[in-house]
């Protein structure tokens, strides 16, 4: 059963366009995230979603029905805040029994849920407190126990973490995959944070100036991106582009790096088909991340797809587990997410190996990929 | 800097001593230059005329009486009619009361509507009806004692409080929507979802919060309504009249001898509930007035 279908969707304020004709649906108990920078119309959708702004035009299902001209509070939906908009005059009970209340609900019913859902989210014992004796942990509880109180078909949560710091915005995440674990609802949810997307999402639309760029399961957005946009957007560190041009080498097509020194190495690309042919010889943009060129790849010993280049090292940025070192390559900036013991120190020579499975190929003029 | 002991900030030094006791002694000066009208009326207002003949405006009464306020309450002439002050503080109450309690109630909604229920021209009709604010009373006399007659309300209690509620209306919805467009629109957004209708709203989440603003609201309209004197003379009738209309026909009455005592007692009677009405919440109202200013 689809239980959120959204139909060609456009949104204007004014004369401004924010949403250019969006459409997707989603199976029932998914995890929908909308992921894209600042100003890209997903907390608009959302909106939009929620009742709470008016579409332009197109359609809006959710469950099967058109909710075009329905109220917010008629949608069956439930929404959590980036603000956590608790009301500030009431304590925590009543923040959760609200929406029950406003909805009629037998006040010993009330209660009944209001504890199963305090219990769900370990927070029975802050039911009398008001929001401004909370720590921002608890407030984000309390706001997600108001929305579950209400048992809806779709939650939409609005960045619920960003207010968050950096450790609890971690764990929270975890507590909110282990929250649709269980109760199997559809949930919208909205960030910025290509991380909590890829870690929440079953599906995500990675949207920027008011369209979709990609509508896909995590793991499709992060190894087979249908645009610059997408693959730059996911992944972290981003992925490097490289400016070159194809050419042939015998029977192989591929690529020519140069180092900073003006030494050349030829990458040949690993499916070579009618579509590459048409670029031979013409200005493309090569896509490859950071952790497909490193000191080596023990695992993968005589991968023919594996390739070694020489570089000079420019910088070097210990993370841990891993050594970012970059380099320059055709006048561009590399990342290369190297095994700390293999790092060189910057000025000094050292070897990279490059997995060109995975390298992605993009036109310089669309941005879109080539041959996907 | 060597051998100069390091300075710990907010230590005082002989400099910062000096500024403070000018400054000390600048605001005592200033607050007893505008306490000293309010002492002489005091100490007048307790003096027997006798007291006053004699002695010098500061003066301090040789023995207190209370006769003045007495008289001025009770028995003092207003034009024809000698029956003190307490008819016409009664009529002040009787307009205050409800002008207050309408134009605070009735800006507390427009303030709500025009912060979180813009509707299109919502801020080009907010802006109209700031420039209420800036209409001086004189410019509106004529017609609205058309209007008033119209009704068939002129020179009433009722008409009185229908002109102040009206002119009441710009500064209070000023204030509360001010106040408002500090409350998160997440909140209503929220209450909305959650099935709250546009009452519900500013009853069960709106109103709780709103209690220093109402405190300004209050105050403000208060002063201004008691205090009114050209509406009160305009638009009153004989049995209508303000006290502030009263004082001055008290003040005015050209019969017999000019009673300061009885003057000032009745000036006082006059003043005094404007006066407790800031000492009781005046904490209240700086609270309020700055509480939009800053994000709390």
């Amino acid at each position: 059963m689809a239980s959120l279908t959204i139909n060609n969707v456009k949104k204007y304020f004014g004369s401004n366009e924010v949403l250019k004709g969006v459409s997707l649906a989603i199976e029932s108990g998914e995890f929908l995230v909308l992921v894209g920078p600042s100003g890209c119309g997903k907390s608009t959708l959302l909106n939009l979603i929620a009742g709470l702004e008016i579409i332009s035009s197109g359609e809006i299902k959710i469950a099967d029905r058109v909710v075009n001209n329905i109220r917010p509070k008629d949608r069956d939906i439930a929404m959590v805040f980036q603000s956590y908009a608790l009301y500030p005059s009431m304590n925590v009970w009543k923040n959760l029994a609200f929406g029950l209340e406003t909805r009629k609900v037998p006040k010993d019913e009330i209660g009944k849920i209001v504890e199963r859902v305090a219990e769900m989210l370990q927070i029975s014992e802050l039911l009398d407190r008001k929001p401004s004796q909370l720590s921002g942990g608890q407030r984000q509880r309390v706001a997600m126990g108001r929305a579950l109180a209400r048992d809806p078909v779709v939650f939409l949560f609005d960045e619920p973490l960003s207010n968050l710091d950096a450790k609890l915005r971690v764990e929270m995440r975890t507590e909110i995959k282990e929250l649709h674990l269980r109760i199997k609802t559809t949930i919208v949810y909205v960030t910025h944070d290509q991380i909590e997307a890829m870690t929440l999402a079953d599906r995500i639309a990675v949207m920027r100036d008011g369209i979709i760029h990609q509508f896909d399961t995590p793991q499709q957005l992060y190894d087979n991106p249908a645009n610059m946009f997408v693959a730059g957007f996911i992944g972290s560190p981003s992925m490097n582009f490289i400016g070159c041009t194809l050419i042939k080498n015998g029977k192989d097509i591929g690529v020519e790096f140069a180092n900073k020194k003006g030494k050349a190495f030829f990458l040949p690309i690993k499916q070579p088909g009618p579509e590459l042919d048409k670029w031979l010889k013409k200005d493309v943009i090569l896509g490859i991340r950071p952790e497909r060129i490193a000191g080596g790849f023990f695992e993968q010993e005589g991968n023919p797809q594996i390739h070694e280049i020489e570089c000079v090292v420019d910088v070097v940025e210990p993370t841990g587990p891993d050594t970012l070192v970059f380099v320059t390559i055709n006048g561009s900036k590399l990342t290369c997410r190297v095994n700390p013991q293999y790092a060189a120190k910057p000025g000094k020579t050292m070897k990279l190996m490059i997995d060109m499975s995975k390298a992605l190929l993009f036109d310089p003029k669309t941005e879109q990929r080539i041959g996907r | 800097m060597r051998g100069k002991q390091p300075q710990i900030p907010g230590t005082r030094t002989t400099g910062s001593i000096i500024i403070r006791i000018i400054l000390y002694t600048v605001l005592t000066a200033a607050a007893l230059y505008f306490l000293i009208p309010f002492f002489v009326m005091v100490i007048t207002s307790l003096k027997t005329m006798k007291d006053i003949r004699s002695g010098t405006l500061i003066s301090l009464p040789k023995t207190i009486s209370f006769d003045a306020w007495a008289k001025a309450w009770d028995s003092a002439c207003t034009g024809i009619k000698c029956e003190g002050m307490k008819g016409y503080f009664l009529n002040s109450v009787q307009m205050v009361v409800p002008a207050v309690i309408m134009s605070t109630a009735i800006g507390a909604v427009n303030g709500y509507v025009f912060s979180k229920w813009r509707f299109k021209g919502s801020e080009t009709f907010f802006t109209f009806l700031l420039l209420g604010c800036f209409i001086p009373f004189q410019i509106i006399l004529l017609p609205m004692s058309q209007t008033l007659g119209i009704l068939g309300i002129g020179q009433s209690i009722i008409g009185l409080i229908l002109v102040h509620t009206i002119y009441g209306l710009p500064f209070t919805t000023l204030f509360f929507r001010n106040f408002y467009v500090s409350v998160p629109t997440e909140i209503i957004k929220a209450a909305k979802i959650d099935g709250a209708g546009f009452f519900r709203i500013f009853w069960r989440i709106i109103l709780p919060v709103s209690a220093p603003i109402f405190v300004v609201a209050v105050i403000w309209q208060t002063t201004q309504i008691w205090n009114d004197f050209l509406f009160g003379v305009a638009f009153s009738g004989a049995e209508s009249r303000p006290i502030t209309v009263a004082l001055n026909n008290l003040v005015n009455t050209s019969t017999g001898v000019k009673e300061y005592n009885v003057d000032m007692a009745a000036a006082i009677i006059a003043g005094l509930p404007t006066l407790i009405v800031y000492i009781v919440a005046g904490k209240y109202f700086l609270r309020g007035l700055t509480a939009g200013a800053v994000k709390g």
